[in-house]
């Protein structure tokens, strides 16, 4: 139980933080405008499949993700208080208190990028939203998994920025690829039980991923 | 393995063989639409002579896969052992790994330009052995951003393990999911899967698994050089000190 | 009254590959007090941060007990705090809440007593709800004294002890030495003659290694 509070009081710490400083969550909203707008502009009035559409939708998500996801680490790093962090908390309770942190931050930036797109692009319509939301949970929460641990390796690196989507894009493909199959089946409206497949391999990264991370974060964080 | 040098003999002798015998057999034999004796290859329809890169490109793509498997394995025992010799070996198996996977890419594309006709297409394989070279070329950029030795060759060896991780997916997941170009995928009607059925015929087959075993050899070989240089460099370094 | 000891055996680090230090050993139990000294560079923020168990020694091992009893490093945070110019606070948050979230994520618990207790022994009392960013480095040190002494360490590691401190922060932290001597354990690492002279044993650390009383 003292390992839960003890996760709970890291993710909270990180969320004042951010709502304290503000300049990170104000520029990751802007960059999901001007990367919508990119796209906006790149594809005007032209008839979208649903294929484009939804692959567009994760490319927008990655960047975005790979602009804010790194965050909870390089912070630390670059104030000097990873030292303090690790004499305070265990590893595990770091690694799930930061992981939870990515997730919600995940959840929240891919929210905000639906809800442009549904009001930008009119051929961005959700037909099944029963697919469309799961798709969105499970994709989200696979994607803070990979993401947080490679955040975790960047933060000990030079070049951090441009670093962390170059590590993180091989690894993210399985996922990215299904996500993008399965978005697009939501758009075309189709029935939820023939995502199905692509649920399972959802989850199945997702708990790949996650447990081996949580296994070797030991190693990336521990000096 | 690396001590013995009479051992090496036997890999660099054995490969040199190998591969040449599997270049000359794999050229020469004539393909025939009905093989009489053992030195003829079938002519598959569709394939045709096309069907010769089998000997080639199948086996530098493997070796590609070797090389990143050894290196995974190595980074994993660095991460044991805390033993720089295991680095050694992880990056030398790494750096010759990327290397075959450029040539299995550039085999692949060529060959896809003349079967296909084009050199980049959707194809599961095609697209698997493109994403192994995103993962050695990440994991060389991770190693040259890091300071340390130390942290160089324990970060790589995580990220090693992680990409290595979503290798299950690429395997089994995406060739189902995507229907492929490639002999042996989902919507190959037109029956010519050779690999992954092993429908070859006998002599086929076995020049095809020499081919494997000489390219794999040959693999072992450069990356005993490989790790003799790194460690009589290393050497150096730690005599200058 | 707990026993503590720490049993530091071979303790060797290396950095790219180049030895820092080598076989670096020595046997300690409460109370007591341990000054680390050395050049610049010798390696004694490095052996301090091993001790503290922020960084694992390339070969060697270092062995906590509490009572006789081995503890493990993952509950070294109970028992260890350590003031360094490498560990900082939350420039963001205040002292209060810096104190209040480490205090959360360390045991679940806030003390405020202790708070407040260690607040004003350090001169801090009046800022705590200023952010730790508008302090001066001094007032920052000073606050990192009340973050170490927050969960009563049965020891304590100063690595550098009165950097950015003036005459008034130098003797808070003497009061602070003194209180630690008693029953605890206290490591200092210094290359200030005068701070290595408040402990009763030394180890140095470098060319020239050895012990003395």
């Amino acid at each position: 139980m003292k390992t839960i509070a003890a996760i709970v009081a890291v993710v909270s710490k990180d969320v004042r933080s951010e709502l304290r400083t503000r300049y990170a969550l104000n520029a990751l909203l802007m960059f999901v405008l001007i990367a919508v707008a990119t796209i906006l502009f790149a594809l005007r009035d032209d008839h979208l499949s649903s294929d484009v559409l939804a692959g567009m939708f994760w490319v927008v998500i990655f960047f975005t993700a790979m602009s804010g996801l790194s965050r909870i680490f390089v912070s630390e790093e670059e104030r000097g208080t990873t030292f303090t962090l690790q004499l305070v908390a265990t590893p595990s309770v770091v690694y799930w208190g930061k992981l939870f942190f990515n997730a919600g931050l995940t959840l929240l930036l891919t929210g905000a990028v639906a809800i442009l797109y549904i009001v930008v692009f009119p051929a961005f319509v959700v037909q099944s939203p029963s697919i469309f939301i799961v798709t969105l949970l499970l994709g989200d929460l696979g994607f803070a998994a990979s993401a947080t641990i490679l955040a975790a390796i960047i933060a000990k690196a030079h070049s951090k920025g441009t670093l962390y989507p170059v590590l993180s894009f091989p690894v993210l493909i399985p996922l990215l690829m299904t996500v993008m199959q399965s978005t697009a089946k939501a758009l075309d409206g189709e029935n939820i039980s023939d995502a199905f497949g692509d649920f399972q391999i959802l989850i199945a990264y997702l708990l790949i991923m996650a447990g081996g991370s949580y296994l070797l974060f030991d190693y990336v964080w521990k000096d | 393995m690396f001590g013995k040098i009479d051992e090496m003999k036997i890999v660099k002798i054995a490969s040199i063989v190998l591969i040449t015998f599997v270049i000359v057999v794999g050229m020469v034999i004539p393909m025939v639409a009905v093989p009489q004796t053992f030195w003829q290859f079938p002519l598959i329809p569709g394939l045709e002579e096309k069907a010769r890169n089998i000997f080639y490109h199948v086996p530098v793509a493997w070796v590609s896969v070797l090389g990143f498997l050894i290196s995974l394995w190595y980074g994993f025992r660095y991460l044991q052992t805390n033993d720089f010799d295991n680095d050694l070996k992880s990056v030398s198996a790494a750096g010759l790994g990327f290397m075959f996977c450029v040539l299995a890419t550039v085999t692949g594309s060529i060959w896809a330009k003349f079967n296909w006709g084009s050199f980049w297409n959707w194809d599961p394989r095609e697209t698997s052995i493109v994403i192994l070279l995103l993962i050695y070329g990440a994991y060389f950029a991770l190693r040259s951003a890091l300071g340390s030795d130390e942290v160089r060759a324990r970060l790589s060896a995580v990220y090693s393990i992680l990409a290595g991780l979503t290798a299950p997916f690429f395997i089994f997941v995406m060739p189902r999911l995507v229907g492929g170009l490639h002999p042996g995928a989902q919507g190959d009607t037109s029956g010519s899967t050779p690999v992954a059925q092993l429908h070859m015929p006998l002599n086929m087959r076995l020049v095809f698994f020499l081919s494997l075993l000489g390219f794999s050899l040959f693999f072992f070989w450069l990356w005993n050089v490989c790790v003799r240089a790194a460690r009589l460099e290393q050497t150096i370094f730690s005599n200058k000190q | 009254m707990k026993t503590v000891s720490i049993d530091a055996k071979n303790i060797s680090k290396d950095f790219n590959r180049r030895s820092i230090f080598h076989d670096i050993s020595f046997e300690v139990s409460s109370p007591a007090s341990l000054a680390i000294t050395g050049k610049n560079g010798a390696g004694k923020s490095t052996l301090s941060k091993i001790l503290a168990g922020l960084l694992t020694p390339t070969k060697g091992s270092v062995e906590y007990g509490i009572d006789g009893k081995t503890i493990f490093s993952g509950e070294f945070r109970h028992v260890i705090g350590f003031v360094s110019p490498y560990l900082n606070l939350y420039d963001e948050f205040t002292a209060l809440e810096n104190l209040h979230f480490l205090s959360r994520i360390r045991s679940n618990t806030i003390d405020r007593q202790r708070i407040q207790e260690l607040l004003m022994l350090v001169d801090l009392w009046h800022r705590r709800d200023d952010h730790v960013g508008t302090f001066s480095s001094g007032m920052k040190q000073r606050l990192k004294y009340a973050f170490a002494l927050l969960h009563r360490p049965n020891v304590l590691l100063l690595d550098e002890p009165t950097s950015n401190l003036d005459d008034d922060g130098v003797e808070i932290v003497k009061q602070i030495v003194q209180e630690q001597k008693k029953q605890d354990l206290l490591i200092i690492a210094t290359n200030d003659a005068a701070e290595a002279n408040w402990c009763d044993r030394e180890i140095k650390v470098g060319m020239d290694r050895g012990e003395k009383q």
